[in-house]
């Protein structure tokens, strides 16, 4: 070692001034400093809307409670309630759960794990992702068409059957292409250990591949219902009511499904277009009742999302241990 | 042919769409004996190793061609059903993988597909699979924990338990001590050793020292350049006793290979 101390103690301080001084990154700041504004700018807006919606809202319950959620659509906004839209929206759900989870999941799981990569096979799968970004419009056209005039005689035409079955077309591509995708993300190690010790495609796919995927696959799923308890452009074109609606208690089910029916989304819009006109008894407005019946439908959808979540985290700590 | 070999392949070659990745393979693979696979990356070592038990089946646009005969039956005839060979000829891969299920039932999951009900039968399997794969002193107080908490060598004799609990009679070994330090590595060998009476073994190894250690015969593979692309195909470039492979080697490029200067 035949450095002297004095050079020793310069080169540190130099070493010292290098390592502190420097240009400070003041772009990387600004940028910073931008993303934080857009994410608190989106915030700010769902804030707002909620607040809007909520405070609005709050006197509904407030004077009707309980009867606001029971009573059915009327033209007076001291008697009208949303009881007929939670059926409607509560029956589309469970027509999308029946008939578009299997169908979906099904076609998703074929698609990755059993078809054979072709240009067919790829085709058919960049046309499920472009049925996915269809218009919801355009499903409501297909549903009026197919469901409430092609197939009346099932359907009974203007009814929730038709809503039922056009919703869950709507939502299938979604479903189709979240499976796929979370098919895809399952380990091609946990494949090939499953067919190493001799299992059939059946065996590996039922006990490695849909286990390992069922929580990607489930989000999915939720989030098409969602999807569809929030659509009402389709419900609008299949006819889904307005105004008024007598449904007399003495109905079948059945006639139930085929009668004349409504939904949440489509009360919302409804109500949109009704006179804003205090009623006598409450003071209530129209206007009032909307935000009411938008809560019960975000309600709705935040029920459904955190089933999801709970649903998802058991399969998720199954597949840890 | 005689009766001392499991596997003869001729003319083994496969393609993965037009691409082929190994050509010319000519192999006897003798019953009992420890065959090591050896040669640098791309040579096509675990492609052929895969033709063994028709995992590349699994693979889109593998195609296989010439002949892999096991115990003298092609086992590319339209007749030969591909999960029946794998039962016959176990696996164990390059990163452990063991399912996200408890250690019991990693073990007994191929029993279990083979149609083995009873618990004291599966309880049985279990335990011996263990111990052969020397686990069971390690894990067997903690049979319903997950398979994912042990550490990577016990993963990985995991691996080897399951491909053992369905009594296979090869063992496909793909590169499986790669991912694992020095001492577990001491353990997988010295268990290859032990299974040895056992199981007739191919393993696909990066590491000469690991051949020379474990291996009765050694195959070394090499790429060569395609003069329309520059894409490589694998070829066997001598198959021989290890001892004269790493001694004594037929070929240069063998030498070349197993002394360090190349690869």
């Amino acid at each position: 070692m035949a450095v002297s101390a004095s050079t020793v103690a310069s080169t540190r301080s130099a070493v010292e001034a290098a390592l502190t001084g420097g240009r400070r990154d003041v772009k990387g700041i600004v940028f910073a400093m931008l993303l934080v504004l857009c994410m608190l700018a989106s915030l700010l807006m769902l804030t707002v809307l909620l607040w809007d919606v909520v405070a609005q809202a709050l006197p509904v319950f407030q004077k009707r409670s309980t009867g606001f959620l029971t009573n059915e659509l009327a033209s007076s906004p001291d008697k009208a309630g949303v009881s007929q839209g939670i059926w409607g929206s509560l029956v589309i759900a469970a027509f999308v759960v029946v008939l578009a989870f299997p169908v979906g999941i099904a076609a998703g799981v074929y698609l990755e794990e059993y078809a054979t990569p072709s240009r067919l096979t790829r085709f058919i799968q960049l046309n499920i992702r472009n049925l996915a970004g269809v218009p919801s419009v355009v499903y409501g056209i297909l549903g009026l068409v197919v469901f409430v005039k092609g197939f009346d005689g099932v359907t009974g035409g203007r009814s929730v059957i038709s809503a039922g079955v056009t919703l869950a077309i709507l939502v299938l591509p979604i479903i189709i292409i979240t499976t796929a995708e979370s098919v895809r993300a399952v380990p091609s190690g946990l494949r090939e250990a499953g067919y190493g010790v001799g299992a059939t495609r059946w065996e590996a796919t039922r006990d490695h591949v849909l286990p390992y995927a069922a929580p990607g696959i489930l989000t999915g799923t939720m989030l098409a219902v969602a999807r569809a308890l929030g659509e009402a452009a389709p419900l609008l074109l299949i006819g889904a009511i307005t105004g008024r609606l007598a449904t007399a208690s003495d109905q079948g089910l059945l006639d139930q499904l085929r009668g004349k029916f409504t939904a949440m989304p489509v009360v919302i819009y409804g109500w949109a277009n009704e006179v804003n006109r205090p009623g006598k008894k409450t003071g209530l407005t129209f206007e009032q009742l909307n935000s009411a019946a938008i809560v019960v439908l975000l309600g709705l959808v935040l029920v459904l999302n955190i089933a999801a979540i709970v649903l998802r985290n058991r399969f998720e700590r199954k597949r840890q241990s | 042919m005689t009766d001392d070999n499991v596997f003869t392949t001729r003319e083994l070659e496969v393609y993965y769409g037009a691409f082929r990745a190994v050509r010319e393979v000519n192999l006897d693979i003798r019953r009992g004996e420890i065959t090591a696979f050896i040669g640098p990356s791309g040579c096509g070592k675990s492609t052929v190793l895969r033709c063994f038990n028709r995992m590349n089946d699994l693979i889109p646009g593998a195609k296989v061609g010439g002949k892999v005969e096991y115990h003298g039956i092609d086992l590319y005839d339209e007749q030969v059903n591909a999960v029946e060979v794998r039962r016959r000829i176990g696996m164990v891969f390059q990163k452990a993988n063991p399912f996200p299920k408890s250690i019991y039932d990693n073990v007994a999951y191929g029993p279990r597909l083979a149609g083995v009900k009873k618990r004291d039968e599966l309880d049985q399997v279990v335990e011996s699979a263990l111990r052969g794969a020397a686990l069971w002193d390690d894990v067997k107080d903690r049979l319903k924990e997950s398979g994912l908490g042990l550490s990577g060598g016990q993963q990985q004799r995991l691996c080897i338990a399951r491909a053992t609990a369905v009594e296979p009679e090869v063992l496909l070994m793909d590169e499986p001590c790669s991912a694992l330090d020095p001492i577990a590595t001491a353990r997988i060998e010295d268990l290859m050793q032990e299974m040895k009476d056992r199981y007739t073994i191919i393993i696909v190894t990066h590491n000469m020292q690991q051949a020379a250690r474990v291996s009765d015969r050694t195959a070394f593979f090499s790429t060569e350049v395609n003069p329309e692309s520059d894409r490589r195909t694998g070829v066997l470039v001598e198959y021989d006793l290890t001892k004269k492979m790493f001694s004594n080697p037929g070929d240069e490029r063998t030498e070349a290979y197993v002394t360090g200067r190349f690869g």
